[in-house]
């Protein structure tokens, strides 16, 4: 009688498995595939070894003037050299530690609200909180702080102002702008729908220029609005119409039942708002909204057109300096690579935060 | 629009009623507001801690030490090529220091004064040496690098068409960007300011493979400017524009104007220094505030040779820009 005897089980041949079976299936698996393959592999070879060559090997990381820059990699004693005019601007040397610790706050800050753990009423109170203490450190004028003008704030010190600055306020502008675009009052409606459509039609870049260049011809003398602070509401009044915006993709998105459910429950329209409706629009708003920040973000080097001094404008800045002339590849790679890593923080936060609130319901 | 119109002048004739002392408000903010370029290699730029200096720099200061004896009260305002005159009209700053050339248009339409010349400037070509080229007038159908939007298109437009030539325009967005396509090859010539030629040439790594040719096409007089309709304060910083070209005639330096003022005999040197007469009170100012000037700033060849000249990397000799007993036009009127 034969036994049924049951056979280990063999592996697959060599060709279906391991290193070699991927790069079968992945990278040859058709002509043309093959061909991309080639294609991005002469790509890298191309573009790998001279930029690793710019970069790294036969960059200069020594010495402290262009002199000490040869051969033909970057200059990274550049960077070394101004990096205090990248960061602070023309803020006073003296002063530096109070710059310091108005980012590092803001950091902490940041870390604590983005936690699960911290107490709702202290994430509250840091961001009603943060901007006061911040202005307070930097501006100085009271407490035995010298004042530091505005005009001294430079570097990704201006730039971390601008667009906090500019997130913060615009949110709740942008909220109420939202919230009046869906309102069945006729004339809020229409100035709050006339409000987002003006500005929306209008660049930022014209709207800095407004605020910087027309605005003091009809100032009297002697009345000197300060210019970041110019700068300032022109981003807000720009970012809130884009909020509100995003907001009401939100609202949108919330079905008839949510608002009706909140009617049944007797809530008046602001609770309905703030138990019911708000807290699904705008997690359904978080993509769309961190989108914009992100924008906002990158548009602060704009205000560099009405004479402030960002990161971006620090470098450009930088490199006119007689003993570095010739340096502003190194200085735009530089911002490039701090824009990055603050629009990645930014973009991986709001994902985690999606995941977080993500209940399974799409609405 | 009507509206604006009138808007807008009024608050003109409100500025220039309010703002007939500058020389009194300056000394009461105690601090001279100066307009200076965002950033221009020699002129204009921030070193790596972050100080301002370059020869228009240089003569924000000379004000500050003239009008409040402290060639560090100066707030300086940086300005684009589009703001500065704004800036100027609306009072946001005191005296616009900003590579500015003087024109017809914008010295009699603008409402602004200009106070004579700090550096004569004009366009100029530069070309790599391995093209052997000796004369602008050997360029015809030469592929050139300019900026976009400014005037250098406009000259380079009409000399070529002057002197019958052909050439090929490549334009840029930025200066920077100008520079780096001319020294990577992708045109013949590179055109602009002779000052900025300067500044591009060290940004290569040899020097000496680039030529710069002697033509000139345009006339470029740069100067301090200031607002219509205040005589004193157009007279002060004219005055303080000419007490450092007279001091470097008279061989008075920053070193030396103590000494000068204690031991001269010569009568022109005591009224500048304030030994003598009231040249300083006439605009405004105080006995000795050109001697402060040059005592804090220097005179002219010192602010000169410190920021642009032939030893600072831009290398530019003084040219056209020596006095005019030394080949050049500086030229200042007596102080008599």
């Amino acid at each position: 009688m034969a036994v049924y005897e049951l056979k280990p089980t063999k592996q697959p041949p060599l060709s279906e498995r391991g290193a070699i079976a991927w790069v079968r299936h992945h990278l040859l698996s058709s002509p043309l595939n093959i061909f991309f393959t080639v294609l991005s592999l002469w790509l890298l070879y191309m573009i790998v070894p001279p930029m690793l060559n710019w970069f790294i090997l036969d960059a200069n990381f020594a010495g402290n003037s262009k002199a000490d820059c040869g051969g033909g990699g970057a200059c990274w004693v550049f960077i070394r050299e101004k990096l205090k005019l990248f960061i602070y601007g023309f803020y006073p040397a003296s002063e530096l530690w109070r710059a310091n610790l108005t980012m590092g706050l803001g950091a902490l800050s940041i870390v604590l609200i983005a936690l699960e753990r911290t107490p709702r009423k202290l994430k509250v109170a840091l961001i009603l909180l943060l901007p006061v203490v911040s202005f307070i450190l930097l501006d100085g004028g009271i407490f035995g702080l010298s004042h530091v003008e505005t005009s001294q704030w430079g570097g990704l010190l201006l730039t971390l102002v601008i667009s906090f600055v500019g997130i913060v306020a615009s949110f709740p502008i942008g909220l109420l702008l939202a919230l009046g675009r869906q309102s069945k009052l006729p004339i809020i409606k229409t100035m709050s729908v006339f409000y987002i459509e003006l500005i929306r039609g209008v660049p930022l870049i014209t709207l800095l220029f407004m605020a910087s260049v027309v605005l003091p011809l009809f100032f009297p003398e002697g009345v000197d609005f300060d210019k970041l602070v110019r700068a300032l509401i022109g981003i807000t009044l720009f970012q809130a119409a884009y909020v509100a915006e995003n907001i009401r993709g939100g609202l949108q998105a919330i079905a008839k039942g949510q608002y009706e459910a909140g009617s049944a429950l007797g809530l008046t329209y602001w609770k309905q708002m703030r138990l019911v409706i708000l807290p699904q629009a705008i997690k359904v708003a978080i993509p769309n909204l961190v989108g914009s920040f992100i924008a906002l973000l990158m548009d602060t080097s704009l205000v560099m057109i009405i004479g402030l001094y960002d990161l971006l404008s620090t470098v450009t800045l930088a490199s006119t300096d007689r003993d570095w002339l010739g340096m502003s590849t190194e200085g735009f790679v530089f911002v490039a690579i701090i824009y990055w890593i603050l629009n990645f923080g930014m973009s991986r936060y709001s994902k985690s935060l999606e995941n977080k609130l993500d209940t399974n319901n799409r609405n | 629009m009507k509206r604006l119109f009138k808007l807008s002048a009024a608050a003109a004739l409100v500025a220039t009623l309010t703002m007939a002392g500058t020389v009194d408000d300056v000394k009461k903010a105690g601090v001279l507001k100066c307009g200076v370029n965002t950033g221009l290699a020699g002129f204009s730029e921030a070193d790596s801690k972050g100080n301002w200096r370059g020869l228009d720099v240089d003569f924000c200061r000379a004000v500050a030490a003239a009008v409040l004896g402290d060639a560090t009260k100066v707030k300086y305002v940086p300005l684009n090529a589009k703001e500065r005159f704004t800036a100027l009209q609306s009072g946001e700053i005191d005296v616009l220091s900003r590579n500015t050339t003087w024109t017809n248009t914008r010295d009699t339409t603008l409402g602004l004064n200009f106070a004579g010349v700090s550096y004569y400037d004009g366009q100029g070509f530069m070309v790599p040496a391995s093209l052997g080229v000796k004369s602008a007038k050997e360029l015809d159908g030469a592929t050139l690098c300019i900026q976009a939007g400014t005037t250098t298109e406009m000259n380079l437009a009409d000399y070529f068409r002057a002197n019958g030539m052909k050439f090929k325009a490549i334009t840029f967005d930025t200066n920077d960007q100008v520079d780096k396509a001319f020294f990577s090859g992708r045109c013949d010539i590179l055109t602009t300011d002779q000052s900025g030629l300067y500044a591009a040439r060290t940004k290569v790594a040899d020097p000496s493979k680039y030529v710069i040719l002697p033509e000139i096409i345009s006339k470029e007089p740069l100067g301090p400017v200031v607002r219509q309709g205040d005589d004193q304060w157009f007279n002060a910083v004219k005055w303080i524009l000419n007490s450092v070209i007279t001091a470097e005639e008279k061989g008075i330096t920053s070193k030396n104007v103590d000494d000068a003022a204690k031991n001269t005999n010569d009568p022109e040197v005591k009224r500048l220094l304030g030994i003598e007469g009231s040249m300083g009170a006439n605009v405004g100012l105080s006995k000795d505030a050109y001697k402060n000037a040059i005592k804090q700033v220097g005179n002219y060849a010192e602010m000169f040779e410190r920021n642009v000249g032939v030893n600072t990397p831009l290398k530019i000799s003084r040219g056209v820009n020596a006095l005019w007993n030394k080949g050049g036009i500086l030229y200042s009127p007596p102080f008599r």
